[in-house]
């Protein structure tokens, strides 16, 4: 891994500046947080998006993907493909599924027994 | 694994080995295989919790108020700073100089040991404010908002996400001390400094990780 | 790897030469080994006692079964045999069956490498595998554990008051094992191949062991956390999967099921590899369609990841969720049955030699067809809610997995055997204990398909008088079925003391591993060969076809045929 592209090794000020890049993704991702964004599902969208980009940055750099072998990017996309995978499928059926208990719970869920006493 | 990879090289290249070119690339695919399988094994807690965040949104968002967010994101950016020192480390350890490898793994692992410390604080604050399920959960908040049950399910997945998360943090000091002491004593030079690379890209995981973890249960506020 | 024209010529210090087996025989030796040889021996003793627990657990089942009334066993303890029975064959038989034992021993031998990339790894993942195995026996010791293997919540993780959490420990430990050998596999196959080994050559066995692997790998940590939420669950008493407190059941089936589907090809992947192997050896043919053989491992094993839902159909999954798994799980079907087709071809034309190996791989062609078009039945949404819980599913995954899997691990375990430990063992014997199992194993569970289309349920120790006959018949066959599993290990142990000398390619195989001595010295190659020919080079080795020895692999340059350098690409096919 390393011999093959030993020439373009990235030096200190190429860490140092995705290291600054690293920051300013955090501060943007927990300035968006505090925005009146209205329902749940693009709050989720801009977190994942940035946590995606900041994790881009230090899989390329830090982990040297970017300067290795070709199979190393490819071992290191498969977890997350098959993450993928996994959340996809079981998000199929929970966006369809007409849950009973789907309701807000400040109405009553229809099993929900709060005063469940563990076990 | 990353302490067994480490240490297999009694000769280098090792005896199944041909060459040192196979043995490093053997090595660098075995801990990325791993790092996949990390993935999957992290990746369930992350599924389950957006599964339930869909089923019951507005319980998981108070349970994100409830939550330190300025600890969090302290803890995102010393996390963030020890993978960069840790990034040096190998570089230097690629140069062969041995002192700087020491030097940046020991500051690498001073910002873990804080991001450690930080973590059981909170843990610690989140006890006093009655958030740890089936121990002290309480249904009203120390200022006196009701609590719905399923924030519990929330503190749950908080406290097993960030435990594990913890766990592996542990794991990784202590390989980075292992291989810092290797480091101190001449073991590593510009030709073989593969354990450093290795346990390189398990902290670097490891910050990955919690890259995720933290917007997941700390930024999503809004039901 | 070669084939020539100049004879082989017997080597006559046979007793002298230095082993893997005698290189040195302190117990301290094996135990601390890092040879893969030596390794995938002591998963074998390993896995073989844990085959005889489960199938001590499947007997009592059985005998209870004969009668309809609840006689033998008490319900509960019925509940911990199938329990027992399922944990102890699916995580400690199946799944590590042929992957740590014949994949361990000639994954190295067949693509001209030294070791596995981590030998003391594959050590560690022998010992976590026992480690493993000692809590789950201490469960078993302690009173078992009743919740069936799946674990299902909230049955498991609130309700039941047994052993769960120590299993489950077990279990947790065991897959990191399977995961640690997934690992090797991986980065051996990519990274140890011999000069000329490029993947276009890959033996079809290092072809599926490289999906299992990845199956393993990807498949594994799912379970191993999903478990662990269970037991977190369970010890802490926070709500996880509890329906009562806000908890999904459903996220565990699906979690499980997203393991434990892909498990299943964990299961029977390397059956596929054993198979390809001994029928294309006993055909004397070269494999019909390699790439089509090779690409439908690996679509097998990612299609697998696609297709859990259909495990959850009548659990309360959202309709829409049950007809997206209903399509996917028919899609499984095509790569499988491009196998078995491309098997049958190979075999067409071919000088099909009934040597026991091809026996059992026949039997599994056979057996692995039934198991997988009665899996059609399942995967159609409709009809499996008729047939879900029936015997018709213990029928369905009985034929994949112990006529299918046991079945191709047999195959396997008499090819290699000459090669392991340079014996032969007497062909009648093996003959006939092939077909005692063939036989018996349907008249085990042919019956059950009825039974389960009749409407008996699985997982009850007492049935209606309507089901007697066709249970007794079952029984019946399962006895069979045993004395089937016990000859074998009876007459291959007498035959590593007793047996003929094998020599190193008994059956004028192709393939690296028959080119060096049986069995092979510690280091395997003393040269690392160089590969210049296709993996199925059969129709090659003599002008007559067939009977033409194997020489030791040559230096490269040196190896002609008839003044004709043999490097055969396989795109000439
Ligand atoms: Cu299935």
């Amino acid at each position: 891994m390393t011999t093959e592209a030993q020439h373009d090794q990235p030096t200190s000020r190429t860490y140092f500046l995705v290291l600054v890049g690293l920051l300013i993704l955090l501060a943007l991702t927990v300035g968006a947080a505090f925005l009146k964004i209205p329902g749940h599902t693009w709050g989720m969208i801009i977190a994942l998006t940035i946590a995606f980009a900041k994790a881009l940055l230090i899989a390329l750099y830090f982990m040297h993907v970017k300067f290795s072998h070709k199979q190393v990017a490819a071992f290191a996309a498969a977890g997350f493909v098959w993450l993928g995978i996994l959340i996809t499928l079981t998000a199929s059926d929970y966006i369809t599924r007409n849950h009973p208990a789907s309701m807000n719970y400040k109405g009553e869920p229809r099993y929900l027994q709060s005063d469940y006493p563990g076990r | 694994m990353s302490q067994l990879t480490a240490l297999e090289h009694d000769s280098y290249p090792a005896e199944q080995f041909e060459d040192t070119q196979q043995q490093s690339l053997a090595a660098t695919l075995g801990m990325w295989t791993f790092l996949a399988t990390e993935v999957l094994f992290f990746g369930v807690l992350f599924t389950g919790f957006y599964m339930y965040r869909m089923r019951w949104p507005d319980a998981f968002a108070d349970g994100a108020k409830d939550l330190k967010w300025y600890l969090g994101g302290i803890n995102t950016a010393v996390l963030l700073g020890s993978s960069y020192f840790v990034a040096l480390a190998v570089e230097a350890a690629r140069s062969g100089d041995r002192r700087r490898i020491v030097r940046n793994l020991l500051i690498a692992i001073a910002l873990g040991v804080m991001f450690i410390g930080i973590k059981f604080t909170e843990y610690g604050i989140e006890y006093h404010d009655h958030l740890v399920p089936s121990l002290n959960f309480s249904s009203v908040s120390p200022e006196g908002q009701p609590r719905a049950t399923q924030e519990q399910i929330f503190m749950t997945y908080y406290f097993v996400m960030t435990g594990f998360h913890a766990l592996h943090m542990i794991v990784g000091l202590c390989v980075l001390a292992v291989i810092a002491f290797f480091a101190r004593r001449g073991k590593f030079s510009a030709a073989y400094h593969n354990p450093v690379e290795i346990a390189g890209l398990y902290w670097h995981f490891v910050d990955l990780v919690w890259v995720f973890v933290f917007p997941t249960l700390y930024l999503l506020r809004h039901p | 790897m070669t084939t020539g024209t100049v004879p082989y010529i017997p080597a006559v210090e046979v007793e002298e030469r230095e082993t893997y087996l005698n290189v040195s025989g302190k117990i301290r030796s094996w135990l601390l080994t890092r040879d893969h040889k030596r390794i995938a021996l002591l998963y074998l003793i390993s896995i073989t006692f844990f085959f005889f627990i489960g199938g001590a657990a499947a007997t009592l089942m059985r005998l209870e079964l004969m009668t309809p009334a609840r006689d033998l066993v008490r319900p509960e303890t019925y509940n911990r045999l199938f329990t027992i029975h399922g944990v102890v064959m699916v995580w400690f038989f199946l799944i590590p069956a042929v992957p740590t034992t014949i994949g361990n021993f000639v994954i190295p031998l067949m693509i001209g490498a030294r070791d596995l990339a981590f030998p003391r790894l594959n050590l560690a993942s022998w010992y976590l595998f026992v480690f493993g195995g000692c809590f789950t026996v201490a469960a078993i010791v302690l009173g078992g554990v009743d919740t069936g293997w799946t674990f299902y919540t909230p049955y498991s993780s609130v309700y039941s008051n047994t052993n769960v959490v120590l299993t489950i420990v077990g279990i947790f430990i065991t897959g990191f094992s399977s995961i640690f050998t997934g690992i090797n596999f991986i980065v051996t196959i990519h990274t140890m191949r011999a000069p000329g080994m490029y993947w276009r050559r890959l033996p079809l066995f290092c072809w599926s062991l490289y999906a299992t692997s990845c199956i393993l790998v990807l498949a594994t940590p799912v379970l191993a956390m999903t478990v662990t939420l269970l037991a977190i669950e369970r010890i802490f008493h926070v709500p996880i999967f509890d329906p009562n407190r806000g908890g999904d059941p459903l996220l565990f089936q699906h979690l499980f099921w997203f393991y434990s589907h892909p498990a299943v090809y964990v299961m029977i992947v390397p059956g596929f590899a054993v198979v390809s192997e001994v029928v294309a050896c006993f055909s004397r043919k070269r494999v019909f369609g390699y790439w089509f053989v090779a690409g439908s491992s690996i679509a097998v094993a990612f299609i697998s990841f696609l297709v859990w839902g259909h495990h959850l159909f009548v659990a309360g999954m959202s309709m829409y969720g049950g007809i997206v798994f209903s399509f996917l799980s028919f899609t499984v079907a095509v790569p499988s049955a491009i196998k078995v087709f491309n098997w049958t071809a190979t075999m067409y034309n071919g000088s099909v030699s009934l040597k026991t190996p091809m026996l059992y791989a026949l039997g599994f062609i056979g057996l692995f067809t039934m198991g997988g078009l009665t899996g059609v039945f399942l995967a159609t949404l409709a009809v499996d809610v008729h047939l879900t819980d029936t015997y018709f599913i213990v029928a369905h995954f009985h034929y994949i997995m112990v006529g299918g899997m046991v079945t191709a691990f047999l195959a396997g375990i008499h090819f290699w055997f000459p090669k392991a430990t340079g014996k032969m063992y007497p062909e009648w014997a093996g003959r006939i204990a092939a077909g005692l199992i063939f036989f018996g194993f349907n008249l085990t569970f042919f019956p059950q398909f009825i039974l389960g289309y009749l409407g008996m349920p699985r997982r009850y120790a007492g049935y209606p008088e309507e089901f007697h006959l066709l249970n007794v018949m079952s029984s019946a066959g399962a006895s069979i079925l045993a004395l089937g599993y016990v000859m074998p290990l009876v007459y291959l142990i007498w035959s590593i003391k007793y047996g003929k000398d094998a020599g190193p390619n008994p059956w004028k195989a192709m393939g690296m591993e028959w080119t060096v001595p049986s069995p092979p010295p510690k280091e395997n190659f003393t040269k690392i060969p160089v590969v210049t020919q296709e993996a199925y080079a059969y129709h090659m080795m003599t002008p007559q076809g067939g009977d033409g020895p194997i020489l030791p692999p040559a230096p490269p340059g040196e190896r002609v045929e008839g003044g004709k350098p043999v490097d055969v690409e396989w795109s000439k096919q």
